[in-house]
């Protein structure tokens, strides 16, 4: 009974390694896990009996049998998928993840290599390192493994040969001085007979190195954990009455304490970590990967999707980025496609911007290519409809991982490691393609036309755009005209740049796709209210002819009237109020029109206005004259006539 | 917790929680299938650890075939009732009408009309997106390829040769009206990990586990308890034999074995010593060259 007890104390507190193995049908990949689950005692027996009847009397069980699962494998002779074997010893439980090494399957690789601290890697003896071995390695390293043992089998094919063995070793540190793995041990085995697998072997006395259980049982693997930065994905949320809420999830990343000062993503809001509740008591910290829950000290809105970290410790926060992507299905990526991107607990749309080059996994070699089929791997731009929280897949596996899945057939059609945020300068500076995300199909419709607007409001909705550079006195002349046209009784609004970066684009900045993502959503909003009616006047800067062309695209262009608010620079820095141009001048703002960034006048507005020459009032009237002369306006409605009384 | 370290037991468990928290945000209505095993009793533990304080967000379903043992029954209901859990029982009342059972229709057919077509029915009577199962990829071959969250079609069927990859712990969750996902968040439990969990957590379990002496049939390597539902062969007949449950199924497949085991540690002391694949002990799967994986496509659990 103690020698239970004694049993059971050591084997709850065992460290847990995840194991990936790779190799190709004939390096006996199934054969050396067979090997290792026989040797430490963990194939049960009724397993090795119904084995028995499927080979002959005469014959030592096929090891590699045991491992196929299904019978359609069985048939084929090969393994196809991934399949998961358990075994563990007095120091460890393992998990092994067991992949083909078919050229198809570079998808189940990856699949098992996403989870794994440590991968095995075969290689024959009698064929050296072919170019199957080094995609194992490549995918290993790809997908972030710092582990691998490279066990070079059939050495007794070879006489167990100290130069065949030299040779091969060799030849693989040559190749992987290309990848990046920290640890790679190479090991001459059998495992048919078990050499050098769970105990050194006595047929090769020059090896002075460890066996593969040795290494399974000694390698120090949690230091690859990101213990640094506090990265929490809020999972769900647990309400179980008004008086108690708890944010639930996985800790990807760093340590948490009570206590501790934290923000949540997006909303950067900050609060305290009260306690972490858990059903065995509160917490005095946590680390990944374990599953808790938060309890903040002030009653804030959190909900799935957030990331709760530390503030003086932020993940990027962005919608362009680059990553490496595998891909998963039969029907190849669709280059401009958009797709579901799965990345922590945030589902979100995504555009495939472009790809960079895809890589040849035996060559390492990178080609240009439009898009990437089946098994292939490359490096792709894309964006999301909304930030994700990330970080580069290099410094945090949890939080540089995604899978993509197509709309129709539900497919994981793709996996990707995140390298970084795009650079400034090579974000996509396109309203329009974003914009088509968010043309979803419409549910209920409202019952109002916009002819029955038109009818109430006595207008024809339009949007008149102004742009100009900073200080050119477009949101003067865009109030001036607001009142006017309110005094006439017509329905209006005006839309600047204060108004809507206090607000709806709060979360954005002035980087280029920020500033077209920004732009992308005052025309939204336009259309929105000139849908319903509404007259709207938008003063924005808007800098090049590409983005007001999107901008017109998105409204409508029998609805967009482009206003040029024309003025020199000279002018617009003697009247500026915003304080920019100051502020560029002492280095403190970039990228500002008409200064270091270029302003490309419109090419055919509907109006000029000359501002250096022209009174307000003088402006506003000619603004109204065009929209009379174009039928914008119902003259019948205006000069202050009541609604009521218009039928004669 | 030294050196920031937890130990394999707790690493299960968190990933399990992980599981069980995904579902319950992802799915409109998912529900747990409660089979009053071990492996249930480890996944409703785990349940109310994912969602504490809260109750469960879903309903326990028990697929019954009517011929569980009566403690079972005992024991579910127990539970139920313990947990505040909502308990949706499903029989496929137009079979037990008929009579099926495993000695007429044999072992097959009887499992595919009161379980699979039981279970299937039951899913699409509760509407049911996304069921959470206990089962364990060690358990059986084919199972060994199985997903976390493992892809039905409109008709229940599980296609070996189209899954899903699954990287990380990110699951794909999107699914279409009519088809629904298979969750198991026990995936990468061992028996041993589920005897030794118990006994850390004191998780209560059907004492049909712990061996006693009772009157059985001796049927090739199996021992059949006697009870109202047992038919004799000819030949056969009752001996007294201390014996305990690896598994439990319905009373008239599912064997006993020759064991001293009273206690969650004596069954790990078993463990220890004897080495047996704990189906072998379940009829079914011996049927027929890879029956399991048959029975899994159909929509068997």
């Amino acid at each position: 009974m103690n020698d239970v007890r004694t049993f059971i104390e050591e084997n709850t507190s065992k460290q847990l390694l995840r194991i990936s193995t790779a190799g190709s049908v004939d390096d006996g990949k199934s054969t050396l896990i067979g090997r290792l689950l026989a040797d430490s005692k963990n194939i049960y027996e009724d397993h090795l009996s119904s084995l028995k009847k499927l080979v002959r009397d005469d014959e030592a069980p096929d090891l590699a049998l045991l491992l196929d699962g299904l019978k359609a494998e069985r048939e084929q002779g090969i393994t196809i998928d991934v399949a998961y074997r358990y075994f563990s010893t007095p120091k460890r439980k393992f998990i092994i993840a067991d992949t083909p090494g078919h050229e198809q399957y570079t998808r189940n690789m990856a699949t098992g290599a996403s989870t794994a601290n440590l991968s095995i890697v075969l290689v024959d003896a009698r064929n050296g390192v072919l170019t199957q071995s080094r995609r194992h390695a490549f995918i290993a390293s790809l997908l972030g493994i710092s582990h691998i043992i490279v066990a070079v089998n059939k050495m007794d094919l070879v006489g167990y040969e100290e130069a065949t063995y030299e040779s091969i070793k060799q030849d693989f540190l040559d190749y992987a001085a290309k990848l990046n793995i920290t640890d790679i041990r190479v090991i001459p085995v059998s495992a048919l007979n078990g050499d050098n697998v769970v105990s050194k072997s006595s047929h090769m006395p020059w090896y002075t190195g460890q066996s593969i259980l040795e290494i399974l049982e000694d390698v120090q693997f949690l230091s690859d954990r990101n213990m640094i930065d506090l990265r929490f994905p809020v999972q769900y949320v647990l309400r179980p009455n008004q008086d108690f809420r708890s944010y639930a999830g996985t800790v990807a990343s760093g340590v948490i304490r009570p206590g501790d000062e934290i923000l949540v993503l997006p909303g950067q809001i900050r609060s305290r970590v009260k306690s972490i509740v858990t059903y065995d008591g509160d917490l005095e910290l946590a680390f990944p990967p374990m599953s808790i829950s938060m309890q903040l000290e002030d009653e804030v809105d959190v909900s799935r999707g957030d990331m709760i970290v530390h503030p003086n410790n932020l993940p990027r926060s962005e919608r362009h980025f680059e990553a490496m992507v595998v891909w998963m299905d039969e029907t190849p990526m669709n280059p401009g496609g958009h797709y579901a991107i799965k990345h922590a607990t945030q589902t979100a749309r995504v555009h495939i911007d472009h790809m960079e080059y895809s890589i040849d996994v035996d060559t390492l070699h990178k080609k240009q290519a439009g898009h990437l089929a089946l098994n292939e791997i490359g490096r792709v731009a894309l964006t999301t409809v909304r930030p994700l929280f990330f970080d580069p897949y290099s410094k945090n596996r949890q939080t540089g991982c995604f899978i993509l899945s197509d709309y129709l057939t539900n497919h994981t059609v793709g996996a990707g490691m995140i390298i970084d945020r795009l650079p400034g300068d090579r974000t996509p500076r396109d309203v329009d393609r974003i914009a088509e995300s968010a043309a979803v199909m419409s549910g209920v419709k409202s019952s109002v036309s916009t002819k029955d607007r038109r009818l109430q409001y006595g207008q024809d909705p339009c949007t008149i755009w102004l742009t100009g550079l900073v200080g050119s006195g477009k949101s003067e002349i865009a109030f001036a005209l607001e009142k006017a046209l309110q005094e006439q009784s017509f329905a209006v609004v005006v839309l600047d740049g204060a108004t809507v970066r206090s607000g709806l684009s709060r979360d954005l900045g002035f980087s280029a796709p920020d500033q077209a993502e920004h732009l992308r959503r005052v025309a939204e909003m336009s259309r929105i209210l000139n849908d319903n009616g509404l007259i709207v006047i938008a003063s924005f800067l808007s800098p090049s002819e590409e983005i007001r062309q999107q901008v017109a695209a998105l409204i409508g262009k029998d609805r967009y009237v482009e206003v040029f608010v024309e003025a020199s620079v000279a002018w617009c820095k003697a009247h500026d109020t915003s304080g920019c141009y100051d502020l560029f001048q002492r280095g403190e703002l970039k990228n500002l029109a008409g200064m270091d960034y270029p302003y490309e006048a419109p090419e055919s507005p509907d109006l000029k206005i000359a501002r250096e020459y022209e009174q307000d009032g003088a402006s506003v009237r000619r603004i109204l004259e065009h929209l009379e002369e174009s039928g914008k306006l119902d003259p019948r409605h205006g000069k202050g006539q009541q609604k009521s009384s218009s039928s004669s | 917790m030294s050196n920031y370290s937890i130990s394999h037991l707790q690493q299960l468990e968190a990933e399990s929680i992980h599981i069980l928290r995904e579902v319950a945000s992802e799915f409109e209505h998912p529900v747990m299938m409660y089979s009053v095993g071990k492996d249930s009793s480890v996944m409703l533990r785990l349940a109310q650890k994912a969602f504490f304080p809260q109750k469960l967000p879903f309903p326990l379903l028990h697929v019954d075939t009517g011929f569980k043992f009566k403690d079972m029954y005992t024991f579910r209901d127990r539970m139920a009732s313990e947990l505040g859990a909502e308990l949706v029982v499903h029989r496929n009342e137009t079979a037990i009408t008929d009579g099926a059972n495993p000695f007429d229709l044999g072992t097959q057919r009887c499992c595919g009309l009161l379980k699979t077509q039981a279970l299937l029915d039951a899913l699409k009577a509760g509407d049911y997106d996304a069921a959470i199962g206990g089962a364990r990829r060690e358990e059986e071959k084919s199972r060994a390829k199985e997903r976390v969250f493992s892809f039905r079609d409109q008709f229940g069927q599980w296609d070996p040769k189209s899954q899903r990859p699954e990287l990380w712990n990110l699951y794909n969750c999107q699914i279409a009206q009519g088809e629904s996902i298979r969750v198991f968040p026990l995936s990468n439990w061992t028996e041993l990990d589920i005897w030794m969990y118990i006994d850390k957590e004191d998780i209560p379990v059907v004492p049909m586990y712990f061996a006693r002496e009772q009157d059985v049939v001796v049927r090739g390597e199996q021992l059949i308890p006697i009870d109202a539902t047992t038919r004799m062969l000819p030949g056969e007949k009752s001996e007294r034999i201390c014996c305990r449950f690896r598994t439990l199924g319905c009373s008239p497949c599912t064997g006993a074995i020759r064991s001293d085991a009273k206690s969650v540690a004596d069954i790990i002391a078993e463990m220890m010593t004897v080495r047996i694949s704990e189906r072998s002990t379940r009829i079914i799967d011996h049927d027929q060259e890879g029956s399991m994986e048959l029975k899994k496509r159909e929509g068997y659990f």
